[in-house]
């Protein structure tokens, strides 16, 4: 064994097993997660932690070995990460976010919200206007690919059949098909909010002259209550999930503009947070969406049962979401 | 006090003006490190090599299956491959930041992690968001390049060049590198890297203790500095290097080399008696900080 001639050296010498063991047991959580270690390894950690920690204390006062100090800093930061880290099981961070973060985040967006729907509606009013004028405005608001058809040429019996007629076979597909497009576009109408809202609300005027345009080819036919049924029984849930995107993006957009009392940093960070749980929510409901429209359109055929489960989603998101409760434990 | 200055000047030498602050509980600065942006660029390019490697793959399976079987089963393959290509979008990089290494592959294999940035626990919802931006940052300029704005005007692709622009160099036009992501996350990428304690460079105080008598003048003729500048010559280990900074230091304190002594072993030995002084009187509360300090 070498004889160490500095302080310093013994003083690393002394503690450098304890270091190694830090590090051993840090890289283990960091690859396979903190459940590989057993209890008595896991409480060793923050004991380790805080040696470390005092060992840095000491190197930076006593020590000029450069490698040494660069080494407990970064095993430290490591440790810190960790030991002051979040350490909630899956299932505990689902169930906080079903029973308090997403409604709770949602509710904190009714302003948003209400004016996405709004936006919504009077794009489909305007559409509907311009559309029931002169019929060519329909191709401005549809595209082809998904008027598939369905334009002021069709006939009564052709726009009937679209209402009624299920595609023969590949509804799963459809409706997986459905989900993952539709939460796309909601992803990207959230970050879109970025640039201070403009695209976000313009999305959302856009999406209520689809629906303002589709109503428009329809109603002339006498078949506008038929397509009611047929676009909201997913319609309510897929329409509230966009406009929570959309008011999502839109309180970012807002934050970067008018960051009020907190630093604009503050006021983005913040916002962002709280839109990303409603986004995560929005994924979530837009996959029950897709399941209505993949699934359950196809399958249901009465107009009373689809405006029925329209309904009952509608009010069920909104019971959800804005139906005064009282906080668990009193904390926010 | 004056440790936290000499701590500050010491990591300011070599990656100046990406130190930052974050003080534990326990009241200790642990002076992270921010990814600067070639890593970040880096970590990315290999986390979506990782991706489409992986949907390249699954694609190719699933078509193989595809030709295999018939019917229902071939519906389930499309589902399959919808739900693959959206997961691996979308879900990827937020299911590694979440993990306790707060870090994808591609972040872990360069050494860097997401962190908040106000030194609290990263949250879901924080990875969540700052992924989520990736949807401006990343699909959309690349969905632009895909279409090149076709059957658009020239002003139109003028402007969507600009806007994709502002998003992608975003992480080059502030001082903390964050991108869009992070700015609405409240989170910075971080250098965490795991490493090994090398070997202290400071001898045993049998080995070439008789050989190297260094003179108590000798040794004052440098500070902090040139002694960590000296620490780096030796584990770089360069002998070119070596053997020119052996030189000057002999030069600069009047040492004859004697008839078999090597560069390498003098430079170990007056490393380690400074290292002595220096730590000698930073007991005393003197940091000679380089060799013009007196």
């Amino acid at each position: 064994m070498a004889v160490p001639t500095l302080q310093s050296q013994r003083f690393r010498q002394e503690r450098e097993a304890d270091w190694a063991m830090l590090d051993t047991r840090l890289r283990r959580i960091e690859r396979d997660g903190a459940a590989v270690l057993d209890d008595q390894q896991l409480l060793s950690i923050p004991v380790l932690y805080r040696a470390a920690l005092s060992s840095l204390s000491v190197a930076r006062a006593t020590s000029l070995d450069h490698e040494l100090i660069d080494y407990l800093e970064s095993l430290c930061a490591r440790a810190y990460f960790f030991v002051y880290g979040t350490r909630s099981t899956f299932f505990q961070r689902a169930g906080r976010f079903f029973v308090r973060d997403w409604p709770r985040a949602a509710r904190a967006l009714w302003r948003e919200t209400a004016l996405a729907g709004l936006l919504m509606a009077l794009g489909a009013l305007v559409a509907y206007a311009l559309v029931r004028q002169d019929p060519d405005w329909f191709y401005a608001f549809i595209p082809s690919q998904i008027g598939d058809g369905r334009d002021p040429s069709a006939t009564t019996e052709f726009l009937r059949s679209t209402l009624y007629e299920a595609k023969p076979q590949g509804l799963p597909f459809f409706a997986t098909f459905l989900f993952t497009h539709n939460a796309q576009i909601a992803l990207v109408a959230f970050a879109l909010g970025f640039a201070f809202c403009i695209p976000s609300a313009f999305l959302m005027i856009y999406n209520g002259c689809m629906v303002g345009a589709m109503f428009a080819l329809f109603v002339p036919h006498g078949l506008g209550f038929q397509l009611g049924g047929w676009l909201f029984i997913h319609g309510t849930t897929e329409l509230f999930a966009a406009g929570l995107a959309g008011a999502a993006g839109m309180r970012i957009g807002w934050a970067v503009a008018f960051p009020g009392d907190k630093s604009r940093m503050d006021a983005v960070g913040e916002a962002g947070r709280d839109g990303a749980t409603v986004m995560f929510g929005v994924v979530i409901m837009l996959f029950t969406a897709g399941l209505l429209e993949g699934l359950g359109r196809q399958m249901i055929r009465a107009d009373g049962v689809r405006y029925f489960i329209a309904l009952a989603m509608a009010l069920a998101w909104a019971g959800y979401f804005y139906w005064p409760r009282r906080l668990a434990n009193g904390r926010r | 006090m004056a440790a936290a200055e000499a701590g500050s000047a010491a990591g300011a030498g070599d990656k100046p003006g990406r130190v930052r602050r974050l003080v534990t509980p326990e009241g200790v600065d642990l002076r992270l490190v921010l990814g600067d942006a070639g890593e970040r660029a880096a970590a990315f390019l290999l986390d979506a090599g990782i991706i489409v490697g992986c949907l390249v793959a699954a694609t190719i399976v699933i078509l193989i299956a595809a030709l295999i079987f018939h019917g229902p089963t071939q519906e389930l393959l499309g589902i399959l491959w919808l739900l693959i290509f959206f997961g691996l979008r979308n879900a990827y990089f937020v299911a590694f930041e979440l993990r306790a290494g707060a870090a994808t592959p591609g972040k872990r294999a360069l050494g860097l992690r997401v962190a908040s940035r106000d030194g609290r626990p990263l949250t879901a919802d924080a990875v969540f968001a700052r992924n989520a931006m990736r949807e401006i940052e990343v699909y959309l300029p690349l969905t632009f390049l895909v279409t090149k704005g076709r059957g658009v005007d020239a002003w139109i692709v003028l402007a969507g060049i600009v806007w994709c622009g502002v998003f992608a160099l975003f992480p080059l036009f502030n001082r903390d590198r964050l991108r869009v992501g992070d700015l609405v996350a409240g989170t910075w990428v971080v250098r965490s890297p795991r490493r090994r304690l090398l070997p202290d460079l400071a001898g045993d105080a049998a080995a070439g203790g008789g050989r190297f008598a260094f003179t108590s003048a000798q040794i004052d003729a440098y500070g902090v500095k040139e002694l960590q500048v000296l620490e780096d010559v030796i584990r770089r280990n360069s002998s070119a290097m070596i053997i020119e900074v052996a030189m000057r230091i002999r030069r600069k304190i009047g040492w004859a080399a004697g008839p078999s002594e090597s560069d390498r072993d003098f430079l170990g030995a007056y490393y380690t008696a400074l290292r002595g002084r220096l730590e000698r009187r930073l007991l005393f509360g003197h940091r000679r900080r380089d060799k013009f300090d007196t």
